[in-house]
């Protein structure tokens, strides 16, 4: 069983909501990355998902871009990445990590090649915005090969017929967009989410995670109480931001909402069933 | 012998070129251009539309001129111009903006989006959004916006909102990642006009079916004047749209040699250029695979160009594959060779070419002078210089 696979199985006999947060690897600085990563695990994720930076992030909002320009201006690259993973690893051997970018990064490399290092860095599984099922045979092959999992998006607007498809080629867990936007976009509407992932439950044997639009604390505990995962981005890479030149500042601003979301997300379960 | 009639794919493949690589929300209208497409394409009172549309508003067929002054200097190949210049809104960009903005129409979007470089492709979107009583956005790099200023009044003055993009290299291809979002926000009532043969499939196929009216007036209009087939074509390569409007028709004539010109900036040996089909190579970006300008990590690197229009790290996924079998050469021009091309042009013809087409003019005066005589030449002049006088002006020296 994959280590995505172990970690949801844990969190599903312990009632459970996997909390996700994503940051992107090198923000503001190389040097912060692999210490927040420890933090948030200490402050309640359950899974990591970390932004490769891309210089074109044409699905991200301002604040993934921003985060993006910080660590490209330290050429944070695909190798220096997987680098971070690996001494991630050096500590924690439980928590997932999952990569989240783009394709290009990945094709320069060839993807037998990145899935090879990736694996070997400690990697788990792999988000690539900009690749849908259609694009993905080689890709996922390559993935499958070095035993990562291949987690993939639906949205809104995705078609029945794609859903099915979506399920047959990922793994892992499905990363369900909960708006029409990008990253950091306007908040998401409980009801509206509700009832896709119903209609989407019926579909896909596989966790369902929702991401796009939680900004805070409840909207957490709602998303808890009817998803398996939830993925926080923009509102923490904003505290980032804020702190980008304090590391200290950092962790404890980042680790605080964290915690808070952990807190929340467990209410909802306790409380709700 | 290749059936050039038969690509892209049902996928949008143009061998390991095209595809769509896109993110999720975008799949399925992606999906619904396509079919909708489909249907239009066969659909006779659409194309009727589309033909009185490209007669009466645009002015075509575009004239096929003979450039007397130009031939006898250069002393070797006859060259034509294929006068895209000469169409409503100045460029060759509106045979696709009519065709987009019926497409809107009978899909039922109320909103028209589009990146823009030179602006050339701004003004055709906001000129169609007007006429259809669309609301129009367009985007464009913070860079562009002062370089190319008359363009963005125009746009404004069609009544588009002109969002300056100051994100990343502030040029064109920044223009478009903020278009992409801006599409994945308002897809329900939005149809995204891209202004190039690039982006994600069906767009590199529809901005080139719009555009081979070019490619098939030049056809129709040599036979008509010389009683043959010329003997090479010469285009500027941006996105390439200009390019395969007017190189499309030609695919099957094996003895019509083709030249796609890039933008060489500063040379292709200082690495500030913008040719990513001479120097660069195959990744993917903006939704499909294709030439790239990238680093060693894959980023998209930042290019130069003195025409706005050409300031593009990629290309479209068909002048990649022409490339790779052969069939269209591809080479670049600088900056100064392209003043060269403007200057000739407007001292010898009178006709003051948009610096993108000022690539082609300077390629095809290297060509025709290694030509014979009676060798033909088209040169495709894909949009006039008025857009471009503030940026000759700083360069000639005088005030403007």
């Amino acid at each position: 069983m994959s280590r995505i696979a172990s970690r949801f199985a844990e969190l599903r006999a312990a009632n459970r909501a996997a909390l996700i947060p994503y940051i992107t690897a090198g923000d503001p600085n190389p040097g912060v990355t692999v210490g927040l990563m420890h933090h948030l695990v200490a402050q309640g994720a359950d899974l990591l998902e970390l932004g490769v930076p891309f210089s074109d992030p044409m699905a991200d909002g301002p604040v993934i871009q921003r985060a993006t320009e910080r660590a490209l201006a330290h050429h944070v690259s695909m190798h220096d990445v997987l680098r971070m993973v690996s001494e991630f690893r050096t500590m924690d051997a439980a928590t997932p990590v999952i990569l989240m970018g783009y394709l290009n990064p990945i094709e320069v490399l060839g993807y037998e090649a990145f899935a090879r290092e990736a694996a070997a860095a400690g990697v788990d599984g792999v988000l690539t915005v900009d690749m849908p099922p259609e694009e993905a045979t080689s890709y996922n092959d390559a993935l499958r090969a070095a035993g990562l999992d291949r987690i993939f998006l639906v949205s809104p607007t995705t078609p029945a017929r794609r859903v099915q498809s979506i399920a047959r080629q990922g793994s892992g867990f499905v990363y369900y967009v909960s708006l029409k936007g990008v990253t950091g976009s306007a908040s998401l509407d409980v009801a509206d989410v509700e009832h896709h992932l119903a209609a989407l439950r019926g579909q896909i044997d596989m966790p369902l995670g929702v991401g796009f639009g939680i900004r805070d604390a409840r909207t957490a505990g709602q998303m808890a109480a009817i998803a398996d995962a939830v993925v926080v981005g923009s509102v923490l890479v904003n505290l980032i931001e804020q702190h980008r030149d304090d590391a200290s500042a950092i962790r404890q601003a980042v680790g605080a909402l964290v915690a808070e979301m952990r807190a929340a997300m467990n209410n909802a379960r306790s409380s709700g069933e | 012998m290749i059936d050039y009639s038969k690509f892209p794919d049902e996928h949008g493949h143009f061998g390991p070129y095209g595809g769509i690589f896109a993110p999720e929300t975008l799949m399925a209208p992606l999906e619904e251009l396509a079919d909708a497409y489909a249907r239009m394409k066969n659909d006779p009172a659409f194309q009727a539309e589309l033909d009185a549309d490209l007669a009466d508003y645009v002015g075509r067929p575009s004239p096929l001129y003979l450039a007397r002054r130009m031939t006898d200097e250069l002393g070797g190949a006859k060259i034509y111009l294929k006068r895209e210049d000469l169409n409503h809104t100045g460029a060759h960009k509106v045979n696709n903006t009519i065709g987009q903005a019926l497409l809107a129409k009978r899909l039922g979007k109320t909103r028209i989006i589009a990146e823009t470089g030179a602006g050339q492709h701004g003004v055709a979107s906001a000129t169609v959004a007007a006429r259809l009583g669309l609301e129009c956005v367009v985007y464009m790099g913070a860079d562009d916006v002062v370089r190319q200023a008359p363009n963005v009044a125009r746009m404004k003055m069609l009544g588009a909102t002109v969002v300056p993009v100051t994100s990343g290299t502030r040029t064109l291809k920044d223009a478009l990642n903020e278009a992409m979002r801006d599409w994945v926000t308002h897809v329900d009532n939005t149809f995204y006009i891209i202004g190039t043969v690039a982006g994600p499939h069906p767009y590199p196929m529809l901005v080139r079916d719009f555009q081979s009216v070019i490619g098939r007036e030049a056809r129709q209009q040599c036979l008509a004047k010389e009683g043959r087939l010329p003997d090479a074509l010469v285009a500027c390569v941006g996105g390439g749209s200009n390019a395969i409007g007017l190189f499309h028709e030609f695919l099957g004539d094996e003895s019509v040699k083709m030249y796609g010109v890039e933008a060489g900036g500063d040379g292709i040996e200082t690495g500030r250029h913008a040719a990513p089909l001479c120097a660069g190579r195959p990744g993917v970006l903006h939704g499909n695979r294709t030439y790239l300008m990238e680093d060693e990590n894959g980023q998209i690197i930042g290019t130069h160009s003195i025409s706005a229009g050409l300031d593009y790290p990629g290309v479209g996924p068909e002048h990649a594959w022409l490339k790779d079998i052969g069939r269209a050469n591809y080479v670049a021009i600088t900056d100064d060779e392209a003043l060269d091309g403007f200057r000739m042009l407007t001292r010898r013809e009178g006709i003051i070419p948009a610096l993108e087409s000022s690539h082609a003019i300077a390629h095809a005066m290297k060509l025709a002078p290694t030509m014979s005589k009676d060798e033909i030449i088209i040169v495709n002049l894909s949009g006039r210089g008025d857009k471009d006088m503030n940026t000759i002006a700083k360069i000639e020296g005088f005030e403007f």
